[in-house]
């Protein structure tokens, strides 16, 4: 096991080679934010809100999907990615219609409590308000396009760990949307086994379980990595 | 600083922003010793938003020309306007009509004729009744906001953590959990 040492915030490290800069940094005690990075998971870089800015680089690069290296020198918490931070934030928030004061995830949402930590205190941004329709056509689940990230946290998730690929996206930027089988409705869809690892998966409100109302999603978001480290690792660890 | 005068306005909200603030209690009476209630809609009875005011809490999303008008009168006459809870925040609840196409005319025809018990008809009275905007928007799409009050609506310790602010130091920036939404 070859080992790496690199810098984090002007502390000297050692890293493991297969790990990323964010494991490195977790393992270092040093927080960065996260959104569509779920343990147990594989790693896609697509939100962002993990950028960090590593010497010699010339350009911003995600910490989940950055292979520690020797001798590098990152810094995660300048005051450009920062600002670069809370304004990723606030275009999710204006992308879709996240109304925290109805929404069935209201005080245990990622994308609600990463607004808290990058200090958003209001939107810069024109809201889109798109048109988003809601799924309840599944017996036990509900899908949500107003909350939804396009983190592809269910995908993966439905994918990796459950192997029933249910779940991708179609369509593309503004237009893009978690789709279940062919585009049609939950509940029709063939390949769905109702296990609900993606509403476990899901960091808002976009997936929940039928039945809740505002206020009332409390997920077990730690249930995919658990899974993955048992059946990989063969250790029920909590 | 001598006695601040406090304003607050209601627009495109439930109120509940204003229960909030009630909700105070006795910190109201060391807010009502520091400074006077100018125009409020649970604290004073004048009709018309005086000029010189220090502090004005805006509740509610900008949802009518009503609205616009009072909005653009408070900047005017006003050092600090606050957006006071989530639909002057963010639109909110009152701008849940946004995702629906032709939205301002759409629910108030569901409103007022398809759920009307008794005479369906829109309201209209030229200066009378307000009429919608396209889109019902935050306080800071219409003008410059100082200070953000999240929270739908946000707890009185919060309300009381601004007032604060203001009176020690004639401004006030939260943080933390003291942001979230909802």
């Amino acid at each position: 096991m070859a080992v790496k040492t690199l810098t984090i915030d002007g502390t000297l490290l050692s890293a493991r080679e297969e790990q990323t800069v964010l494991q490195a940094a977790r393992d270092a005690g040093i927080a960065i934010p996260t959104l569509c990075q779920l343990d147990g998971l594989s790693t896609v870089g697509a939100c962002r809100m993990c950028l960090v800015d590593i010497e010699g680089t010339g350009r911003l690069l995600p910490a989940c999907t950055t292979r520690v290296a020797e001798g590098m020198v990152i810094h995660t918490k300048t005051e450009r990615l920062q600002s670069y931070r809370r304004m990723i934030v606030e275009l999710l928030f204006a992308e879709r219609n996240h109304i925290c004061a109805v929404c069935v995830a209201n005080g245990a949402c990622e994308l609600q409590d990463l607004a808290i930590e990058v200090g958003m205190d209001h939107v810069r941004f024109d809201y889109l308000h798109p048109e988003c329709s809601v799924d309840i056509s599944h017996k036990r689940f509900g899908l949500d396009h107003n909350r939804c990230v396009l983190c592809t946290r269910c995908v993966r998730a439905c994918d990796e760990v459950e192997g029933a690929h249910t779940w991708d996206v179609a369509g593309r930027g503004t237009a893009a949307r978690v789709i279940t089988d062919m585009a049609q409705p939950w509940g029709t869809s063939e390949t769905c086994t109702s296990c609900g690892k993606c509403v476990q998966a899901c960091p808002t409100g976009a997936l929940f379980i039928k039945g809740m109302t505002v206020a009332e999603s409390r997920k077990d978001r730690s249930e995919i990595g658990f899974l993955v480290t048992a059946r990989e690792k063969k250790q029920w660890v909590v | 600083m001598g006695r601040l005068k406090f304003a607050t306005v209601w627009l495109g909200g439930c109120s509940g922003c204003h229960m909030s603030f009630l909700d105070l209690d006795e910190f109201l009476f060391d807010l009502a010793a520091r400074a006077d209630v100018v125009y409020s809609p649970v604290g004073s009875d004048i009709k018309e938003y005086p000029e010189g005011v220090d502090v004005c809490l805006i509740e509610g999303a900008v949802n009518n020309d009503e609205n616009l008008e009072a909005a653009k009168t408070v900047r005017d006459r006003t050092r600090l306007v606050v957006s006071f809870g989530d639909c002057a925040v963010s639109g909110n609840v009152t701008a849940l009509r946004n995702t629906i196409p032709d939205g301002a005319r759409m629910v108030a025809s569901r409103s007022y004729l398809e759920q009307a018990d008794l005479n369906p008809m829109i309201p209209q009275a030229e200066g009378i009744v307000p009429t919608l905007l396209p889109l019902a928007l935050p306080v800071h799409a219409v003008i410059p906001v100082d200070v953000y009050i999240p929270g739908c609506p946000p707890p009185a310790d919060r309300i009381k953590a601004v007032v604060q602010q203001i009176l020690e130091h004639g401004t006030a920036h939260l943080e933390g959990r003291q942001l979230k939404m909802g």
